[in-house]
Order: structure tokens, then C-alpha cells, then sequence
């Protein structure tokens, strides 16, 4: 293991003739500079002041600009899970709770996850790439050099940005999600609004909403911290530009799909049947 | 009259040695890409480091700065050791450095004021007002004053250039280190370049050090020349005596240089020739 001059993270110094080592080596030094960039934003975040201003800018790209996106997957989800479930829930005489059955799935999962992997495409990727060609084009130097901490600047403000949207961004989803739920009973069974929203009161509690939402809050610091790593640490010029988009993108959904079982486990445990 | 961003001299003890100090400093990646390389820079001259690529001239800048940490040797500024300095004792050091990068670096999200805007707000105290008139001074020295609420994918490379010498200046350091301040601009941009740092040299009296390949404008920017091959310096001393070196990288390297030099005076030439009007027959006769 080597120190990185620039970055201070860790990298492997394997033999060009061991990719299977290398590959697994890689993973362990991604995780271990993912930790200490993680650390490094605790550190920031108790060392105020912030920038405002640039977490609002942010918070208008990333969230606001992800809007129409949330809101066509929020609408898909309920009507499709509406959709598919209602034959089998009428063969179990059960037609009458499927707003309550679309409401928990997708509070509970669907929503979260789901936008969550999306936005991890969108914004990730996003981040990923105007970070690396920040880092290519030499103005993360830039600022480093003129003792503008960039940091602070550009990955406190993205990574606190993706924790304040992703939970606005699920809720709106969850919201939707009924609504294309509606619509199609509406279509199907020509229930009433007042009805679908009372059944879904009597039927969801707080239980199934909270966690669903809190752990979008993990799943943006996910999303922001990988996007800003790989972004800030790209190599290569206008090529790293691209694999740090990538690696951001697939990076951010592997680990939102692998801590979504943590959660699940954790929420089950906090909350049992 | 003194200008506006000139440095006053100020008596201490760090007057006597020099601005910059680097003592036997060498540094690898996958290979050395220094090796026992030692400079000093004084107040007010400007030093050229030449070399052909890869020969470390730009990771030369980057240790100076502090981007990088040399394996051997240490580095001075103001008489104060940087080699090992933490980052918030660098932060310090930097603010009175000015850099100009290859490519400008201009930051893309904001106009060419705001670049200059940002630097002020974190070096200095100074209220909107003021702010505003030090931005307009620096960009009117680069004659780019027009260009203040243009963004920098508007500008055009040598413009890009000129905006980063603005940025670098307006802080007023006492240290401005130049990263192939012409590459990549045509040869009349790239001599009005060289000229602009001469001139910016003769009005603020700061210290320089410029890394380039291009010989000529070493000759215009230069008092003294390092020249670096493969890591190791293998000249350093007076532009003249560089003119004169037997050392036969050297006189290879001139030559090539020489027969650079020569192009760029005939390109500008031509370009001179075309900008002369023409003569028509009624001017002729007129």
C-alpha cells in the first residue's frame, strides 16, 4: 500500500500480473477512501462556517432538476404495482386493501430504493463528472493553491445537498405513488378519492412511513459522497472524466441496494410485526 | 507614481535571504522525477525553468506550493520550511502566492469578475465597493476589462490566460509562479502573453518564476534560467550565459529552440504584414 501524494488516499501497489488480487484490492482501497472521505465531511460539518449559498445552488441542481424525474417514476410505481397486484389480491378477496398494500410498498421500499438508484445515475454520475473534469482542468488546484478549501466548497455543499433533496425528493414519490395507484383503481374499480385516501390512513402507520424516509438521508450521503470521490480523485484527463461518471453511477447503487439490507434489518428490529 | 498593487519594501529579516529556497529536493512517482534539484528566487527577478516535457519542470511548481511533498530535500518560503507543513500552515503560505495554470483554471460556474470576486472575498476584509474597484484595476492591467461579466467558455485561450494572470494578481502576492504561461496560443498571442508578464513584473516588482518550453518567451520574461533534463538541473544562471553554454543538451536544446524562435518571428511577421493595409493603385497615386 501507497500513500497518494495529491489525495492522501491509500492505493494498491499490486503486479501488473495479478488482476483477481488487484480487482479485490481495489474494492478495499475504494471502501477505505470512501471511509476517510466520509470522515473528512464529519470534520467539515463541525467546522462552520458554511457555504450557504452553494448548498441552496445545489440543492436547486440536484433536487429541483430531479423533480419531473421523481415524479413519472413516483406516478409508474403505484400504477404498475397497482396494475400487477390487483388480480391476485382479488382472487384473495383482498381487492379492498390494495391502496393500503401499494402505500406500505412503496413507502416502505419502492419509493426509497428505487429513487434512490435512479438518482444515483442522475446526480451521481453528474457530480462524478463535473467534479473529475473540475480535478481535470485543473481548477480543484486552482483552489488548493489559491487557499480556497475545495472541500468544503465543492463536496460539503453536493453531499449536504443529495441529504436534503433525496428525503424531499422520496416524499413527493410516496405522494405521487398514490396518486397513479388512484387513478388506476379509479379506472378499474371506480373508487373514490375520499375512500382511497381513508383507507390508506387507516391503514399506514407511522411505522411504515418514517423509516422508509430517514433512510433516504443515508442514501443521499451515499449518493453525494461516492460522486464527490470519484469526481475529486479522478485521474487520467478527459477519459477519467467518464470512469469517474461511471464508477460514481455504479458505485453509489451497489452500496444504496447493499445498506438498504442493513436498514431493512435495523427498521424490523426498531419496529417488529 | 506607485502603482495601485505595487509591494511596498519592508524591513526585516526576511529581506536579506531569498523569497523561495530549495535545497537538494527530489521526488518519484512510478520514476524520479527530480532529482537533487536546489533554486533560490529573490524579490523581484523572474526565473525561468526550462526543459522538455516530463523533465519535472511543473511538478517543480506543485512542490512549491505545496500540492506535492518531495521524498528528499527541503523547501523555504520566506525563510519559513513548507516541506512538511499541515494545511492550515500552507493555506497561510499560499495566500500571498499567485498561480497561473496551463489551462487558466478558471472556475466555470462563474463569470470572469466572480473568479476574481472569490479570491478576494477569502484573502481579504474588503467590502463590495472595493472589491469591485481592485477587480477592475487587476483586469484593466490585462486589458480584459470588458470581459468582467463574460464566462470563461466565452473567452478564447489567450483571453482565458490573461483572466488567470488577472486572478492571480489581484490578491497582490509576492510570488507568482507561471505553469507554460504560452502553451497552446498562437505565436502573437503567446508573445503578447510574455509581454504582459514583463509588464505586469515591471509595475508590481514581484518575484516569478516562470516554467515553460518555449525559449523566447524565457528570453523576454527571464533574468535567470534553470533548465531541467531528465530530473536534474543541468544549468543555472544568467539568460546570457545560457545563450553561450557549450553543454551539448543545451546547445541541442537551443537550436531546436532557435529554429522555434525563427518561425514564431517569421509567423509574427507575416501576421504584421497582413495586418499593414494594402496598396491599391489609388493610394499609389495618391
Amino acid at each position: 500500500m501507497a500513500k497518494d501524494e495529491r489525495s492522501g488516499n491509500l492505493v494498491a501497489e499490486l503486479p501488473e500480473d495479478a488482476p483477481a488480487i488487484k480487482r479485490w484490492t481495489s474494492g478495499l482501497v475504494l471502501l477505505g477512501g470512501l471511509w476517510l472521505f466520509s470522515m473528512r465531511f464529519l470534520k467539515t460539518l463541525a467546522r462552520p462556517p458554511y457555504e450557504f449559498k452553494e448548498i441552496v445552488r445545489q440543492l436547486n441542481a440536484i433536487g429541483f432538476r430531479s423533480l419531473s424525474l421523481v415524479i413519472v417514476v413516483g406516478i409508474v410505481i403505484g400504477a404498475v404495482l397497482t396494475m400487477q397486484s390487483r388480480p391476485t389480491m382479488i382472487k384473495f378477496g383482498a381487492e379492498a386493501y390494495i391502496p393500503v398494500m401499494v402505500a406500505i410498498s412503496s413507502m416502505r421500499e419502492l419509493s426509497p430504493v428505487l429513487i434512490s438508484v435512479i438518482l444515483a445515475g442522475r446526480v451521481g454520475a453528474g457530480i462524478g463528472a463535473e467534479l473529475g473534469s473540475m480535478r481535470a482542468t485543473e481548477q480543484i488546484d486552482a483552489m488548493e493553491v489559491a487557499a480556497l478549501d475545495p472541500y468544503k466548497l465543492l463536496v460539503f455543499t453536493r453531499v449536504m445537498a443529495c441529504m436534503v433533496a433525496l428525503p424531499l425528493l422520496t416524499i413527493i414519490a410516496d405522494l405521487v405513488a398514490l396518486a397513479g395507484s388512484w387513478f388506476v383503481e379509479r379506472i378499474e374499480s371506480g373508487m373514490a378519492l375520499s375512500h382511497f385516501i381513508q383507507t390508506v390512513i387507516n391503514g399506514v402507520e407511522f411505522s411504515d412511513y418514517l423509516p422508509g424516509v430517514a433512510k433516504t438521508i443515508f442514501f443521499g450521503f451515499t449518493i453525494g459522497i461516492v460522486g464527490c470521490y470519484e469526481g475529486y480523485n479522478s485521474k487520467g484527463g478527459t477519459e477519467g472524466v467518464g470512469r469517474s461518471a461511471t464508477d460514481a453511477a455504479v458505485t453509489s447503487s451497489l452500496l444504496i441496494i447493499l445498506l438498504d439490507v442493513l436498514f431493512v434489518k435495523v427498521t424490523l428490529m426498531l419496529w417488529p410485526y | 507614481m506607485i502603482h495601485p498593487f505595487h509591494h511596498q519594501k519592508k524591513n526585516g529579516p526576511n529581506e536579506e535571504g531569498p523569497l523561495v529556497r530549495i535545497e537538494h529536493v527530489a521526488i518519484a512517482f512510478e520514476k524520479p522525477v527530480l532529482r537533487d534539484v536546489s533554486l533560490d528566487i529573490h524579490r523581484g527577478e523572474t526565473v525561468a525553468v526550462l526543459g522538455k516535457s516530463g523533465s519535472g519542470k511543473s511538478v517543480l511548481l506543485k512542490l512549491i506550493v505545496g500540492l506535492l511533498a518531495p521524498n528528499e530535500g527541503k523547501i523555504f518560503y520566506k525563510d519559513k520550511e513548507i516541506t512538511n507543513m499541515n494545511e492550515f500552515g500552507l493555506m497561510e503560505v499560499r495566500s500571498s502566492m499567485g498561480f497561473l495554470f496551463q489551462g487558466a483554471a478558471l472556475f466555470d460556474s462563474m463569470t470572469v469578475g466572480q473568479n476574481l470576486d472569490l479570491f478576494l472575498i477569502k484573502h481579504t476584509d474588503l467590502e463590495l465597493p472595493e472589491r469591485e474597484k481592485k477587480i477592475i484595476e487587476a483586469l484593466d492591467m490585462v486589458q480584459l476589462k470588458d470581459s468582467i461579466d463574460k464566462m470563461p467558455s466565452e473567452l478564447s485561450g489567450g483571453m482565458k490566460k490573461r483572466a488567470g494572470l488577472a486572478r492571480s494578481i489581484v490578491i497582490e502576492p509576492e510570488l507568482i509562479l507561471y505553469d507554460e504561461p504560452t502553451t497552446g496560443l498562437d505565436p502573437v498571442t503567446a508573445s503578447s502573453i510574455a509581454d504582459l508578464i514583463v509588464s505586469l513584473q515591471q509595475q508590481l516588482g514581484i518575484a516569478s518564476l516562470v516554467v515553460t518550453h518555449d525559449l523566447p518567451t524565457a528570453f523576454t520574461v527571464s533574468d535567470r534560467a534553470m533548465v531541467l533534463n531528465e530530473g536534474k538541473a543541468i544549468f543555472e544562471g544568467e539568460m546570457n550565459e545560457l545563450q553561450n553554454s557549450k553543454e551539448p543538451f543545451l546547445h541541442e536544446y537551443l537550436a531546436a529552440s532557435q529554429l522555434d524562435r525563427q518561425r514564431h518571428d517569421q509567423l509574427t511577421r507575416d501576421h504584421q504584414g497582413r495586418q499593414q493595409p494594402v496598396k491599391t493603385d489609388a493610394t499609389i497615386l495618391t
